[in-house]
C-alpha cells in the first residue's frame, strides 16, 4: 500500500540530494488529474444513490409501504417495460464503448458513429423512462399516493438527471471532434465519459432490481441492514 | 476535463488583461479565493447582526417591538445556517483552500481552473437564494438550523412556505458549488504537487484542507438527499419524512413517514461538517504556531495521522446528536464510545500544539495571539464535548444553553480564532501590505476575553436548565431571576464582541488603502507560499520555473544554520547531510 508507506515517511530526516539535480518538472499530468476527478465524481454519485437506497429500505419497513412488485395488480409485476429501457441504456453503453475503441484506433468515423448511437440510445432511454412515468400515472400510481411510488419517481428522476449531466459533458467532447480532428486526443476524455456511462448503467441495474423486488426481498434486505 | 490550465502553459504565461477576466470571471485561484472569502465574510456579518438581535431579545425581553417570537426563530435559524455553511465552510475551504493549496504545493493554479471559477459563481448564487428568503412572503424559515421535519414545513413555523423552499434549494445549490470546488482541491493536492513535494512534506494546512474536502465530498450528499426528499414532501406532498399529522384541527394528506430518518441523514452530514470546519482550522493553526514559535511542529507525523483518523471517525458518531430522539441502548453505547474515542487523536493534537510552544522562541504577534487563543477556546469547548458525548449526562443537558455554549466554543469561536490568525498571518502575502499591529492586538483581546464573557456564564445557564431556542423565559419556577441578570450581562458582552469586529474591518480597509508595504516574508516562514517570485504572487505564481522542494516545511531554528529558518526550496547542503540532520 503506497499510501501507508508514504504516511510512514519521516520528513524531518534529510533525504540525500539528487546528483545532477532533479529532472525538470513541467506541471501536472492533466489526464491523470481528470481520471482522479472522475473517481471522486463517481464516489459522490455512488454515495447519493447509496443513501437514497438506505432510506428506501428504512422507509419500506413502515406499514403504509406497498412495494411496486409482488402482486398481480402492481405495475412492476410485469417487468417487460423495465427490461426494454434497460436494453436501451445498455445499447448506449455499448455505443460509448465502440466509440472509445474506434477513437483509440484512430478511426474518427467509427468514433462518431459510436458516440451518436450512444447519444441516440441515451435520449431514447430518457424518453422511455418518461413514458414509464406517464404509464404509472395513468394506472393511478401517483408520486404521493405511496412511498414506494415516491421512491420510484425520485430515483428515476435523479438517475435521469445524472444521464443528462453526462450528455452535457459528452457534447463538450463531441465539439472536440469537430474542432480538433485528431482522434487520439479524443480517446482520453472519451474514456472518462464511457466509464461514467457504464457506472450509470450499473446504478440503473441496482435501481431496477430494487424497484421490481417483491416485499419479501425488500424485507430481507432491510433486515440485513438492521431496519 | 482535459483542460490545461492557462497557467500551466509556460509559453503562454501572460496575465489576463481585461478587468473582467482579471477580477470578475477570473480563473486564478488567488482571485477566486478572495471572491469566496469576501462573500463569506459579508454573509457572516449578516449572521453576526442576527445574533446581536437575538441577544437583545434574550437580555432585555419585552423591550424591542420589532422582535417577535417568529422573527426570533428566523434569526436563530439563519444565524446558525449562515455561520456553519455559508461562512465557515466557504471561507475555510473556498477561501483558504483555494488560496493556499496551489501555493503550498508549488502548483501554478488549481488543475481545473474553469470549474473553480464556476464553483465560486454557483456559491454566490446559493448565497443570493438564501438571502432572498428575507424578502419573500413569510420571511426566511424559522425551523432551527437542523430543519427537522415535520415542523419545518408545517403551518405554524415561520417561513414554512417560501422560506423553507428557498433554504433547501439554496443548500442544494451550495452543495453543487462545494463539489466542484472540492474536486479541484483533492485533485490538485494529489496531482499538481511540484517536484520534491511528497505527501509528507506538505504543510499541515494542506493536510487539514485535503482531508476536510474528502469529508465534504462524502458527507454533503447526505444533506443533498435529505434536502431533495424534504422538498418533495413540501411541494408534492410525498411522505418520506412526514408522519400522519393533524395540523390546526385539520387532517393533512401525509401518512406514515419517518422524521427520525431525516435526523439520521442530517447528522450523517452534520457531524462530519463539524470536522469539515475543524480540520482546516487544525492544520492552519499548526502552521501559524510553528512559524511564530520558531520551532518545528511537534510530532508532524502524528499530526497527519490524527487528521486522517479524526476524519475517518467523524463518520461513525453522528447519532450522538440524537440521544434524546430515542434509540436502542446498544446504539447509544456504540455512539458514545466512538464519540469519546475521537477525543484521543484530538487530544494528541492539543498536546502537540502546546509542546510546539514549549521552549520555542514565541513571538506574540497578532496571528500568534489568535492561535494561542484557539488552544484555550478549543480545549474548553472540547472538554464540554466529553460531557455531552455520554448518554446519561447528555439527557439532562440536551437542548439547554450548555449545548449552545459547547458548540459555540468548539466550532464557532475556535475556527473563527484560527480564521483571524490565518487572515492576519497571510494578509501580507495576499496584499503585500502590513496591517496595523496595535489595532490587531485590540481586536484580539476584545474578541478573546469577550467570547469568554459570553460563553462561560452560558454553561451555567445550561446547568440551571435554561432551554435554548426559547423566545422568552417568562416566569419559570426552576429558573431564578438572577439568570435574567446573567443573560443581560451576556448580551452586553456579545454586543461588545460584535462591535469589536469593526476594529478588524477598519484595520483591513485602512491597510488596503494606505498600509505600509510589508517585507517579503515578514514572519520568516519556511513553507513554499512565501517563496514566490513576487509578493503578492502574480498569475501563474512561480514565474518561468516551478520551484523544487528539498525539505519539509518546518525547518526552524536548525542548529548550525545561517538563519533561523530554511525555506522548503532551499537545497540540502553537504554539512546538513554529514550531520545526518
Amino acid at each position: 500500500m503506497k499510501l501507508f508507506r508514504s504516511l510512514r515517511e519521516k520528513p524531518w530526516l534529510q533525504q540525500p540530494a539528487i546528483a545532477g539535480g532533479a529532472p525538470a518538472y513541467a506541471g501536472p499530468d492533466t489526464a491523470g488529474a481528470a481520471r482522479i476527478a472522475l473517481r471522486f465524481i463517481l464516489a459522490v454519485v455512488g454515495v447519493i444513490f447509496f443513501l437514497f437506497i438506505i432510506t428506501f429500505l428504512s422507509r419500506s419497513q413502515y406499514p403504509d409501504f406497498e412495494a411496486l412488485a409482488g402482486a398481480p395488480w402492481q405495475p412492476f409485476n410485469d417487468t417487460t417495460r423495465l427490461w426494454f429501457n434497460t436494453a436501451l441504456l445498455a445499447c448506449a453503453s455499448l455505443g460509448m464503448h465502440f466509440g472509445l475503441v474506434s477513437a483509440r484506433n484512430g478511426k474518427i468515423n467509427g468514433s462518431i458513429i459510436g458516440i451518436s448511437a450512444a447519444v441516440l440510445f441515451t435520449v431514447l432511454f430518457l424518453l422511455a423512462q418518461f413514458d414509464l412515468w406517464l404509464h404509472l400515472q395513468s394506472m393511478g400510481f401517483y408520486i404521493n399516493s405511496n412511498p414506494a411510488n415516491s421512491y420510484f419517481y425520485l430515483l428515476t428522476a435523479v438517475h435521469g438527471l445524472h444521464m443528462m449531466g453526462g450528455l452535457i459533458v459528452l457534447s463538450n467532447v463531441v465539439f472536440r471532434v469537430w474542432y480538433d480532428s485528431e482522434p487520439e486526443s479524443l480517446a482520453s476524455p472519451l474514456q472518462l465519459c464511457t466509464t461514467y456511462w457504464h457506472f450509470l448503467l450499473g446504478v440503473w441495474l441496482v435501481l431496477f432490481a430494487l424497484l421490481s423486488s417483491s416485499p419479501e426481498t425488500i424485507n430481507t434486505l432491510a433486515a440485513m441492514c438492521g431496519f | 476535463m482535459q483542460h490545461v490550465a492557462l497557467a500551466d502553459r509556460p509559453d503562454e504565461l501572460h496575465d489576463p488583461q481585461t478587468f473582467i477576466t482579471k477580477y470578475v470571471w477570473s480563473q486564478d485561484h488567488k482571485v477566486i479565493a478572495i471572491q469566496y472569502g469576501s462573500t463569506a465574510i459579508f454573509v457572516g456579518l449578516i449572521a453576526l447582526v442576527l445574533s446581536g438581535l437575538m441577544r437583545l431579545q434574550l437580555g432585555f425581553p419585552d423591550t424591542f417591538d420589532f422582535i417577535d417570537p417568529n422573527s426570533y426563530l428566523q434569526f436563530v435559524t439563519m444565524h446558525g445556517m449562515i455561520m456553519v455553511i455559508y461562512l465557515l465552510t466557504a471561507l475555510l475551504l473556498g477561501g483558504f483552500g483555494n488560496y493556499l493549496i496551489p501555493l503550498m504545493c508549488g502548483a501554478r493554479d488549481m488543475v481545473f481552473p474553469f470549474m473553480n471559477m464556476l464553483s465560486y459563481w454557483v456559491y454566490l448564487l446559493s448565497v443570493i437564494i438564501l438571502l432572498a428568503s428575507f424578502f419573500v412572503p413569510g420571511g426566511p424559515t424559522g425551523a432551527g438550523w437542523t430543519l427537522y421535519p415535520p415542523q419545518a414545513i408545517l403551518d405554524g413555523t415561520p417561513g414554512y412556505d417560501w422560506g423553507i423552499i428557498l433554504m433547501l434549494v439554496s443548500l442544494a445549490v451550495f452543495i453543487v458549488a462545494f463539489t466542484m470546488g472540492g474536486l479541484n482541491y483533492v485533485t490538485t493536492v494529489l496531482q499538481a504537487r511540484t517536484h520534491g513535494m511528497t505527501l509528507m512534506r506538505m504543510p499541515l494546512s494542506v493536510w487539514g484542507i485535503f482531508v476536510a474536502t474528502i469529508l465534504g465530498i462524502l458527507a454533503f450528499p447526505a444533506l443533498l438527499v435529505s434536502a431533495i426528499m424534504m422538498l418533495l414532501d413540501k411541494t408534492l406532498h410525498t411522505s418520506f419524512f412526514m408522519p400522519a399529522v393533524v395540523s390546526l384541527g385539520e387532517n393533512l394528506s401525509y401518512e406514515g413517514g419517518s422524521p427520525i430518518l431525516f435526523q439520521h441523514l442530517f447528522w450523517f452530514f452534520g457531524h462530519p461538517e463539524v470536522y469539515i470546519v475543524a480540520l482546516p482550522a487544525f492544520g492552519m493553526v499548526s502552521d501559524v504556531l510553528s512559524v511564530h514559535a520558531r520551532k518545528n511542529i511537534f510530532g508532524y507525523r502524528m499530526m497527519v495521522w490524527a487528521i486522517v483518523i479524526i476524519g475517518a471517525l467523524s463518520f461513525v458518531v453522528w447519532a450522538h446528536h440524537m440521544y434524546v430522539s430515542g434509540m436502542h441502548p446498544a446504539f447509544g453505547f456504540f455512539f458514545a464510545t466512538t464519540t469519546l474515542i475521537i477525543a484521543v487523536p484530538t487530544a494528541i493534537k492539543v498536546y502537540n500544539w502546546v509542546l510546539t510552544l514549549w521552549r520555542g522562541n514565541i513571538h506574540l504577534t497578532v496571528p500568534m495571539l489568535f492561535a494561542i487563543g484557539f488552544i484555550f477556546t478549543f480545549t474548553h469547548g472540547g472538554l464540554t464535548g466529553l460531557f455531552l458525548g455520554n448518554v446519561t449526562i447528555d439527557l439532562p443537558l440536551s437542548d439547554t444553553y450548555f449545548v449552545v455554549a459547547h458548540f459555540h466554543m468548539v466550532m464557532g469561536v475556535s475556527p473563527i480564532m484560527v480564521l483571524f490568525a490565518a487572515i492576519y498571518h497571510w494578509f501580507p502575502l495576499m496584499t503585500g501590505k502590513m496591517f496595523d499591529e496595535r489595532l490587531g492586538k485590540w481586536h484580539f483581546w476584545c474578541t478573546f476575553l469577550g467570547t469568554y464573557a459570553i460563553y462561560l456564564p452560558m454553561h451555567y445557564l445550561g446547568f440551571l436548565g435554561v432551554p435554548r431556542r426559547y423566545f422568552a423565559m417568562g416566569t419559570t419556577d426552576f429558573i431564578p431571576e438572577s439568570a435574567q441578570s446573567l443573560n443581560a450581562g451576556i448580551t452586553v458582552a456579545a454586543l461588545l464582541v460584535g462591535l469589536s469586529q469593526l476594529i478588524f474591518l477598519y484595520n483591513i480597509f485602512k491597510t488596503l488603502r494606505s498600509g505600509e508595504k510589508s517585507p517579503r516574508n515578514p514572519w520568516g516562514a519556511a513553507s513554499l507560499e512565501w517563496q514566490t517570485a513576487d509578493v503578492p504572487p502574480h498569475h501563474g505564481n512561480w514565474g518561468k520555473e516551478l520551484p523544487q522542494v528539498h525539505r519539509w516545511a518546518y525547518d526552524y531554528s536548525v542548529p548550525g544554520a545561517a538563519e533561523d529558518f530554511i525555506p522548503q526550496n532551499h537545497p540540502v547542503t553537504e554539512d546538513e547531510q554529514t550531520e545526518g540532520h
